[in-house]
């Protein structure tokens, strides 16, 4: 069945301007699909944890469409057609991309963070239009996801709203890659309370005790008698780590604090916004780019002698609000070609659009 | 024999010609037929046609059982290190954390435990009741609208149950009961009773469906009420039946995830306070879908949700396991059913 497919796809990437006889035969794939559960990456999806825009224009040049037209064009077989091709639908692009990276990169796969996916899309969807001879397909999934796929040289770039931790990078090593990270933009992350909640801002400290259960009333850091509710991402989001190191634990890398177990994991960005609109009790915390105006953003001090400061494109840039973290793009090694340009770009005039996704650019 | 034969002629052929055709179409050999035949390829075809239709048959009866054992030692193979990666005290401890290597399933395991014993707690009176009256109380006309009806809710997807359940359900449990939050253990249990209704319901109606008409007719001859027969004799003459509308409403229950995943709040807590009702928990289930998108393969924390699944797995074996033999039981000693 992988053949069915593999051998049909060349007529795809005519589209994108490539000589079908310099693409290999993906019968000699690297095998990626081996014993990988193919439903793996499409599971977030299903319960909506990820935002996955392959279907979008940045993925025109994107296996996906050609999937459904052939196995229609084919009528009766076409439905034993479309059960195989769907099958192994979460390999494809793994696949494709395994002989892009290698030879003449004209697909460049961005994989990874969904807390930048919608930033990756907009900045592919921009350059593809400038440079019709070179083809981006973004995919979230989560930067543990997108950096696991780059280790594996299934993607060109990975998307990551972390550092890479030393287990990666030996992984990679261990492959005979060496990963190159740049700073593409910079992310803040916004404490957000139900907007009928009274208080004005917090400290680190107070919301390190907020999370851990210490502080459990809203009258103890000066607000109303009610309970708290925390709510937090789930523990595979890159946001769930980067609050814990930064804001429970301070930045202390001897602290093992932990978020309180009455913690609310919530699936999604989405789950957070609607319990916080709902419920007067809660406090939750996401990107900046993601709060929607129906919740009420909390200024954060550093400590007592801080100032509070609100999170905005001006005070995460000039460092004074004091949860805010890099957002990176990865590669397998220093970037040629139409990678390095792309991320070239990114870094210059690719900054325009970061402030109208929400996020932060690295030069105001 | 062949005599017989002799005087049938062409007919008789035809007939056997149709016979054999029918035979073959219909998989069943009318004896009588068979017995008359003398061509002894005749017999021969349908006795293989026989086989085969019988073979066929036993192979996808077992085949059944092949694919279960087979997902059983798939799960075995991805879940069984979890059990010797991990220290026991640490895999059973109360703390879930599998980014920082504490992988205490506890507050799963009686997260899931809780919310599936609220449901049928909430779902079994309602479902029994109605079943009773779909059953001996409704009118005709009523009976041929609710059953329908009733089996529409099966359909309904547990997704749009689960938006439902985080929009509408909770704000009302928070703001009237006065939770912190809405996404609580009850609330899961709400919508999962929900859920395993249409189960308990067809199940038990179908179990008060067989109870003799004379065991009524033995009630109300008795000087019964109409009350006192069918809780007096009725409903126990189909008890089995109904410990088995709720086994299966719980085997639906516990398996269930999405909705669970959007309305329990998925906080690991243990949940055993006398609060842990109205409080968030976090269900084996939700736990799996949440985590599996992003795990590592062959990682300690994919072969802990793999562990999850065995532990679920036997925990739905064991409830199957306790509804069938209560059911056995029941029959040796010369039950009703």
């Amino acid at each position: 069945m992988q053949d069915v497919v593999g051998r049909s796809s060349p007529t795809q990437y005519l589209r994108c301007g490539v000589d079908a006889a310099s693409l290999p035969d993906a019968s000699n794939g690297q095998g990626m699909c081996d014993f990988k559960p193919f439903w793996f990456p499409m599971l977030p999806e299903y319960v909506g944890l990820s935002a996955n825009r392959c279907q979008g224009t940045a993925c025109s040049c994107g296996i996906c469409r050609w999937k459904t037209s052939t196995s229609i064009r084919k009528g009766v077989i076409g439905w034993v057609l479309l059960a195989l091709v769907f099958l192994p639908a979460a390999c494809e692009p793994e696949r494709s991309a395994s002989f892009n990276v290698g030879a003449a990169a004209q697909t460049i796969e961005n994989k990874g963070s969904d807390t930048l996916v919608n930033l990756a899309l907009a900045w592919a969807e921009v350059y593809m239009q400038a440079h019709p001879d070179v083809c981006i397909s973004v995919t979230g999934g989560g930067t543990g996801t997108g950096i696991a796929a780059m280790i594996n040289g299934t993607v060109s770039i990975a998307n990551a709203s972390r550092d890479m931790k030393k287990e990666e990078i030996a992984a990679a090593e261990a492959n005979g890659i060496k990963p190159v990270g740049f700073v593409v933009a910079r992310d803040a992350i916004a404490i957000v309370v139900n907007p009928s909640n009274p208080l004005q801002g917090l400290t680190l400290q107070q919301l390190s005790d907020i999370y851990t259960g210490r502080i459990t009333n809203w009258q103890q850091v000066g607000g109303e008698n009610r309970p708290i509710v925390l709510l937090s991402r789930e523990s595979n989001s890159g946001t769930y780590v980067y609050f814990l190191e930064n804001v429970i634990r301070m930045g202390k890398k001897e602290s093992d604090l932990l978020f309180s177990p009455d913690t609310l994991l919530m699936p999604s960005s989405e789950g957070i916004s609607t319990e916080v609109r709902q419920n007067p009790n809660a406090v939750g915390y996401d990107g900046l780019g993601y709060v929607t105006p129906d919740q009420k953003l909390l200024a954060v001090a550093k400590d007592l002698e801080s100032p509070y400061v609100l999170p905005s494109i001006q005070t995460v840039n000039d460092g004074s609000y004091p949860i805010a973290r890099p957002l990176y793009m990865y590669t397998a090694g220093e970037p040629t070609g139409k990678v390095r340009a792309y991320i070239d770009w990114i870094l210059g005039g690719g900054q325009a659009l970061v402030p109208k996704l929400g996020f932060v650019p690295l030069k105001p | 024999m062949p005599t017989n034969q002799g005087k049938r002629g062409t007919f008789a052929r035809i007939t056997r010609a149709l016979t054999s055709l029918v035979t073959l179409c219909s998989g069943m050999t009318p004896l009588s037929e068979a017995m008359t035949q003398t061509d002894k390829s005749g017999v021969s075809r349908t006795r293989w046609v026989e086989f085969a239709i019988e073979g066929a048959i036993r192979l996808l009866g077992f085949s059944t059982i092949g694919f279960v054992l087979l997902i059983f030692l798939f799960l075995l193979r991805e879940g069984l290190p979890i059990f010797y990666e991990v220290p026991l005290g640490n895999l059973f401890g109360t703390r879930w954390y599998p980014t920082f290597d504490l992988f205490g399933t506890l507050p799963l395991i009686l997260g899931s435990i809780l919310v599936t014993v609220t449901a049928i707690v909430i779902a079994l009176p309602l479902g029994v009741a109605t079943a009773v009256f779909v059953s001996e109380i409704a009118p005709h006309w009523a009976r041929e609208v609710l059953k329908p009806m009733i089996e529409v809710l099966a359909g309904i997807p547990s997704v749009v149950l689960g938006f439902f359940g985080m929009h509408f359900v909770a704000p009302v449990i928070r703001s009237i009961l006065g939770a912190p939050t809405g996404l609580t253990v009850f609330a899961g249990a709400l919508i999962l009773a929900y859920m395993a209704l249409p189960t308990i319901i067809s199940v038990a109606e179908d179990a008060l469906d067989t109870v003799p008409k004379s065991y009524r007719d033995a009630g109300l001859a008795m000087g019964a009420t109409q009350w006192q027969t069918i809780w007096k004799v009725v409903v126990p003459a189909a008890r089995s039946g109904i410990l088995m509308a709720v086994m299966l409403g719980m085997g639906r229950a516990i398996g269930e995830t999405m909705a669970v995943m959007m309305v329990t709040g998925n906080a690991a807590r243990v949940p055993l306070s006398l609060d842990s009702l109205f409080r968030p928990a976090r269900t084996m289930t939700a736990t799996i879908a949440a985590e599996m998108g992003e795990v590592a393969q062959g990682s300690t924390h994919y072969h802990a949700l793999f562990g999850i699944g065995i532990i679920l797995f036997l925990l739905t074996f064991l409830i199957n396991l306790t509804a069938a033999s209560a059911i056995f039981h029941k029959r040796r000693r010369g039950g009703l059913r």
